[in-house]
């Protein structure tokens, strides 16, 4: 993406000198500890700062007084980005700008959970995990919906109607049939409906890929509301009660402290995203499926002479990323809520940026995803503590990471050579 | 690349990129369809005039091609009409017992909505028949005019937005961004600024601009120096734009401070534009300035040597680098002038007649609706005049389908969105109508550049 | 070939292979039948190791349905392949890490990989050293000896001479004879051009005035960052021609690009008439009277969708009579169109068709028509007749010829070494960024090919013809 250099643009000379970008990464670092150990510090109370490691203020939690964390944890970002600024090796780049930008977060924690109002100093950590998958979960299903069509070279912008139409014909088939499992298939089937249309319009007629998902999802919208007011609105005992999944507790790990509540007691849609991310991870990187894939996303013409056909995997990975998404989809309609009109409100292009901010890769995808779940349930917490930090401010965080990560200050992102280009033999 | 219409002598000579190159804009084809058809200087025995132009008119011109997408379209939005409605849908179950029931329910079902549309946006007999004796005055006649030149102004505005960005070889998605920050701009200039009616409105509408202007540099400038991609940002800039409404509407001195919901305080009369028929009509001025803008656009992209450098670069950045032009001052240009025209678009929203406050919505879709007018047009400024025309007749007609007919204003959504659809793939309209083989050589909206 | 290899479909016509007729549906039946490409483009997916690109469409697979690549034994094979025929490479390099030489023989081991009795090399010489086309024409020996076919394309006639047992030559589709590589070169131009071409141009002896371009110590870098131009020093006088001749991709198109402002300098200066010009602007540098032939016109010299008139004002629609302000005058732009086709011979239907319906060489004529009308001092032509008919060859170089003789300081870029022979009163050599050798036209051809070769004449004495001292330093490189 940001290979598409601009051409009359000065080239930065090879030798950056001094100021690498692991430099200027640590340099930014190192300001933003000291905003957090100065500004945070001041702004936090002397209240204990409680984690509590439920979902409620009771139970066992972690403490500590609202001033002094704020000022130590903005200390640990301070020298995080001073280790950048010294100079560390390569491998340990990432690493360390983790722990400073923990440390960061944690700081504006202590800060707001220490000033909220008397009674309410403590931040629930299972609930706020959990939030953080259910809210990436959508984006997770999105973002590998993205990964699929991208890495062969289709773009996919597209993701929110095929995620809207997965939960639209989950809910309607799924109330129609009064079976979970009727309503799991035909919100494939609804994603990949988007998806096939993505990919006649986008492989065979050479549409402007950009432009027809675009379309598509004003489609999706038009379609899914037309008929959510025709039917469900006027008969939602017929057409818009979908059975749920119940709640599945995995033996074991439910058990883990923390994490096990959080995580492992209830929505099958997490397990679900969480295992096909690895399956598409080591499908991508480890099989003949993933090397094709990859080999016609970044030189089709290449691949085409090695007797790899292209369009067919094209095909294929478009109508996989439809189902992908069309089950993502249905992790609203057949989990959480009933169908309303555009439930996707924008998510579907929030995985979009999680897949460029994740570069591609199903695991940095993963990672953007709950980056981003993050930032929304942060947002959800802090209006419930009365936080002085607006909810917009913080919803609006994911789409700026993602410029910031397009325009090349977060490291430089690169999508697949062929992604976006149709592909025309001879 | 074939010249599309070589016996016409092209009357559109300056073909930006493949795109449009291969297309003429609507009316253009118009035009081209009915001039082919005397062509002195075939030796051939003539084809009578007639059947030159049936032929022509059957072969996959954009104009042939325009019109069948609407069709197909039409069609589409039919067959749903007719598979969500359960007691029409109940006829069809006993169709080879009675086939006339199924047909004449659907007929009736479809025709009845159809023109509610037309009814809504065009010419309403009934209207008609009213004024003439008397039991109603012209407003009512030209009520449906009003509706669909209200709703066109902005759509107008927003698709050169896209257009223009298109011929300069960039996808600007943000139209809906920059509309958002530029409706902020002129409403806050607009209830915020005590200044005397008529610069006051001046003020506004320029403070509109300036909103998009600023909404469409960022994405610019940052193609221009790091060369990210403008199609990302401008995507994550239309909901940075949309947070930052929501959380400005609900803050001290913009809200209504007699409303507890997110609604600011109206935009002062002053800065309104004024309604062109009397107050009971709501079409005004801004489907004026849409047609300046219209004018301008086609000037600046045309008879201009900034229009010349513009679509050089979009054609072939390259080229135009090597022929001394600046790539990047070029594209930042295009995104600020792009910024302006969906800022005005915006501030239409406010200083219009479809609403005088802000809220979460004041923009509706007029962003998104603007890249599918600027396809519609062909990226051409007259065929975006026409493509928004277009698009404000349906929504028009839409809201009296629905409130008369009982179906849902998302048809118009679904219909809009056919449309561009079948325009986008003009193979696609040539198989089901097996048209003859293309005289416009290759039509696509295509401009694949991937990310 | 990409029929035979089976990318194209034939129109008619049977492709025979150890006598059998061969249906080729895709290149996988080619590959089937034994046939292996390698293509002038390389055929590797840049972000890819050596192993992945080797595996890729013949995956050796475990695991049953999933298909886990089986990298071990990919990477054995190559080991094996790089062992039998010489080929070394690192399995585990990724692709666009590697010199275009190391690239292309991980092109041939692909080939080898899968068991191909047939190579074709398609143009493999294009892109590479000396040094290393005569690796490859070492490899080509060995792959012989092992008992395999090669087809080797090329227009090089030494290359044909040095390696070949036959010889066809193809001419517009068609076989025009064949010859055995005792034929002399002669006798094989002959055969490609169709007829005994005349390879001098008319023109007078120079009279060379003052220094208008002075290039001193130049360094540029190409798109890669990696250096391209190491350190020339140029000086071309008005009324002259300098021929710049050498292997492509010696850093003459960043020379050129860096002159004309496309590329920064990063070192060194550039002077026009005694005015600095590095750091300008292109704009500035044209306005300055410079002309400037690219040496690929659908990239870098014209808009294909714009009209022939348009073209020919594309770098000065902004100056009147074109432009006045921020209005354009089409008018103006057409009528001075048609008078530019008429002069310079421009084939088309009307100024108003775009360009791209033109042939190469009315295309050509049209960024020549361009920059020759207005004064210059100095006019830059880079491959001016690449890819264009013999009648508009001629026609280009009279013009060029003719702007030397009123008095412009002409730069003629060549890869054809004729070509520059043909026009130029001094001949640069450029040899991996740096001007090896400035001599006249009447140099031997064998001395020039020396110099293209990184030998000068010095060196060449001294060592006897060996490859140069810097030469190869990159191909043998191991990743």
């Amino acid at each position: 993406m940001s290979t598409m250099a601009v051409p009359d643009v000065a080239v930065a000379p090879v030798d950056e000198g001094f100021w690498t970008r692991s430099r200027k990464v640590g340099l930014t670092l190192l300001a933003l500890g000291l905003l957090a150990a100065v500004l945070f510090g001041a702004l936090a109370t002397d209240q204990q700062a409680r984690f509590t490691l439920s979902d409620d203020a009771a139970g066992a939690a972690l403490e500590i007084n609202g001033t002094i964390g704020a000022i130590l944890f903005g200390i640990i970002a301070i020298a995080a980005g001073a280790a950048l600024l010294a100079g560390v090796p390569k491998r340990w780049f990432l690493p360390v700008l983790g722990v400073g930008l923990v440390g960061f977060v944690l700081s504006f924690l202590c800060w707001q959970v220490s000033a909220a109002p008397t009674g309410q100093n403590f931040m629930p950590l299972v609930n706020i995990i959990r939030g953080t998958f259910i809210l990436a979960l959508p984006l997770i299903f999105g973002a590998l919906a993205g990964v699929l069509c991208e890495r062969s070279g289709v773009v996919n912008v597209a993701i929110e109607g095929q995620l809207l139409m997965g939960a639209f014909s989950g809910a309607l088939f799924g109330s129609i049939s009064g079976s979970v499992w009727v309503g799991l298939v035909a919100a494939a089937v609804g994603g990949a409906f988007i998806s096939l249309l993505l990919a006649v319009f986008a492989i065979r007629y050479l549409v402007d890929q950009v432009v027809i998902g675009i379309v598509l999802n004003l489609l999706a919208v038009g379609v899914t509301g037309f008929l959510y007011e025709r039917l469900m609105q006027t008969d939602a005992e017929q057409y818009n009660s979908a059975p749920r999944f119940s709640n599945w507790e995995i033996p074991l790990l439910k058990d883990i402290p923390v994490l096990g509540p959080a995580l492992f007691r209830g929505n099958i849609f997490l397990y679900v995203g969480l295992l096909l991310v690895l399956v598409i991870h080591i499908g991508l990187f480890r099989t003949r499926w993933g090397l094709r894939t990859r080999s016609v996303g970044e030189h089709p013409t290449a691949a085409d002479t090695l007797g790899v056909k292209v369009l067919r995997v094209r095909y294929r990975n478009v109508l996989l990323a439809g189902v992908v998404a069309g089950i993502g989809g249905a992790s609203y309609t057949l989990a959480l809520y009933s169908f309303t009109k555009n439930m996707i409100g924008g998510k579907g292009f929030i995985a979009l940026a999680a897949l460029i901010f994740g570069r591609w890769n199903p695991t940095g995808a993963l990672l953007a995803a709950l980056f981003f779940g993050f930032a929304d349930q942060l947002a959800t917490y802090l209006s419930a503590i009365n936080s002085s930090i607006p909810s917009q401010f913080l919803a609006m965080l994911p789409y700026l990471a993602t410029i910031l990560a397009v325009a090349g200050l977060v490291g430089r992102v690169r999508a697949p050579a062929a992604d976006g280009k149709p592909y025309i033999k001879g | 690349m074939t010249n599309p219409n070589p016996q016409s002598g092209s009357p559109d000579k300056e073909p930006a990129s493949e795109a449009q190159a291969a297309q003429n804009a609507l009316g253009n084809t118009e035009r081209a369809s009915t001039t082919t058809a005397p062509k002195p200087s075939e030796p051939e025995p003539k084809p009578s005039l007639g059947r030159l132009f049936l032929d022509n008119l059957w072969a996959a011109n954009t104009f042939t091609v325009t019109l069948l997408s609407l069709v197909l379209a039409v069609v589409v939005g039919a067959v749903l009409m007719i598979i969500s409605d359960p007691d029409v849908l109940h006829t069809y179950s006993y169709i080879t017992a009675r086939p006339s029931d199924a047909f004449s329910a659907s007929w009736t079902l479809v025709s009845e909505a159809y023109a509610n549309l037309f009814k809504g946006s065009v010419f309403d007999p009934e209207a008609f028949a009213g004024w003439l004796n008397g039991s109603n005055g012209w407003q009512a006649v030209l009520a449906p005019i009003s509706e669909t030149l209200t709703y066109a102004a902005p759509l107008v505005f927003t698709g050169l937005a896209v257009a223009l960005a298109f011929r300069g070889g960039l996808f600007n998605i943000g139209a809906q961004g920059q509309a958002t920050i530029g409706v902020i701009l002129a409403a806050l200039a607009g209830f915020l600024l005590p200044l005397p009616p008529g610069l006051h409105l001046l003020v506004a509408v320029l403070a509109g601009a300036l909103g998009g202007a600023l909404w469409g540099f960022i994405p610019g400038i940052l193609k221009a120096r790091a060369g990210a991609h403008e199609v990302i940002n401008t995507i994550m800039l239309n909901y940075v734009a949309t947070y930052f409404l929501t959380w400005l509407i609900v803050q001290n001195g913009v809200q209504d401070p007699k409303r507890t919901d997110a609604i600011s305080k109206a935009v002062d009369t002053s800065a309104q534009l004024p309604r062109l028929l009397g107050d009971n009509l709501r079409v005004h001025a801004g489907i004026l300035l849409a047609v300046l803008a219209t004018w301008a656009v086609a000037w600046l992209l045309n008879r201009s040597t900034l229009g010349f450098e513009l679509r050089a670069v979009g054609a072939n950045p390259d080229a135009a680098r090597t022929a001394g032009i600046s790539v990047t001052r070029t594209y930042i240009l295009i995104m600020v002038f792009s910024g302006i025209l969906a800022g005005l678009g915006g501030s239409n929203m406010v200083l219009g007649s479809t609403a005088s406050a802000l809220t979460p919505l004041v923009v509706a879709q007029i962003g998104f609706d603007g890249i599918l007018v600027a396809l519609l047009g062909r990226v051409k400024p007259w065929g975006v005049l026409l493509a928004a025309l277009l698009f404000g007749a349906l929504q028009a007609g839409g809201n009296r389908m629905q409130s008369y007919s009982g179906i849902s204003l998302e048809l118009v959504t679904v219909l809009q969105a056919l449309i561009v659809i079948f325009i986008a793939a003009p193979a696609l309209v040539k198989a089901i109508f097996q048209l003859r083989a293309a005289r416009a050589a290759r039509l696509q909206t295509s401009l694949a550049k991937g990310w | 070939m990409n029929v035979l290899y089976g990318l194209y479909q034939p129109d008619e016509g049977e492709i025979l292979v150890d006598g059998k007729p061969l249906k080729l549906k895709g290149p996988s039946d080619a590959i089937g039948a034994g046939i292996g490409m390698v293509h002038q483009h390389f055929m590797l997916v840049p972000v890819f190791t050596v192993a992945e690109n080797i595996m890729l469409g013949a995956e050796q697979t475990r695991g049953g349905i999933a298909g886990f690549l089986d990298r071990r034994r990919a990477r054995r094979e190559v080991a094996e392949v790089s062992e039998r025929y010489n080929l070394r490479v690192d399995p585990d390099a990724v692709i666009e890490d590697l010199p275009v030489g190391i690239q292309q023989r991980v092109e041939i081991v692909k080939a080898l990989t899968r068991d191909v009795d047939l190579l074709i090399l398609d143009e493999p010489t294009a892109v590479l050293t000396p040094q290393e086309t005569e690796e490859l024409l070492t490899v080509m020996r060995s792959l012989k000896a092992a008992g395999k076919s090669i087809v080797f394309i090329t227009h090089k006639l030494g290359e044909v001479k040095a390696i070949a047992d036959r010889i066809t030559v193809i001419r517009r589709g068609k076989t025009v004879g064949t010859a055995s590589p005792e034929a002399s070169r002669d006798e094989l131009a002959a055969l490609m051009v169709g007829r005994n071409v005349r390879l001098t141009v008319d023109k007078s002896p120079a009279t060379p005035g003052d220094p208008v371009l002075e290039v001193a110590g130049l360094v540029v870098d190409d798109d890669r960052q990696i250096r391209a131009v190491d350190g020339v020093d140029l000086t071309v006088r008005a009324g002259e021609v300098l021929g710049v001749a050498g292997v492509q991709g010696n850093g003459q198109t960043e020379l050129i690009e860096a002159i004309m402002g496309l590329r920064p300098v990063l070192a060194g200066t550039v002077s026009l008439a005694g005015d600095r010009i590095d750091g300008w602007k292109t704009k500035k540098v044209l306005r300055a009277g410079v002309g400037y032939v690219p040496e690929d016109r659908s990239v870098d010299g014209l808009v294909k969708e714009f009209s022939v008139a348009e073209n020919l004002v594309l770098d000065i629609y902004d100056r009147p009579p074109f432009g006045a302000g921020l209005a354009l005058k089409p008018d103006a732009i057409t009528s001075s169109a048609k008078e530019r086709i008429e002069q310079f011979d421009v084939r088309t239907s009307s100024a108003d068709a775009p360009v791209g319906t033109l042939s190469g060489g009315n295309q050509q004529k049209v960024i020549v028509a361009r920059e020759l009308s207005r004064p210059l001092k100095l006019f830059i032509a880079a491959q001016p007749t690449r890819g264009v008919d013999v009648g508009s060859i001629e026609f280009i170089h009279s013009r060029i010829v003719h702007e030397r003789d009123v008095g412009t300081a002409v730069v003629v870029v060549s890869s054809e070494l004729d070509e520059v022979i043909g026009l130029a009163d001094r001949i640069a050599v450029m040899y991996r960024g740096r001007i090896i050798g400035v001599v006249g036209p009447d140099t031997p051809r064998e001395e020039i090919g020396l110099l293209m070769a990184g030998i000068s004449p010095d060196a060449a004495a001294a060592t006897d013809g060996g490859p140069a001292t810097d030469a190869g330093s990159a191909s043998e490189d191991e990743a």
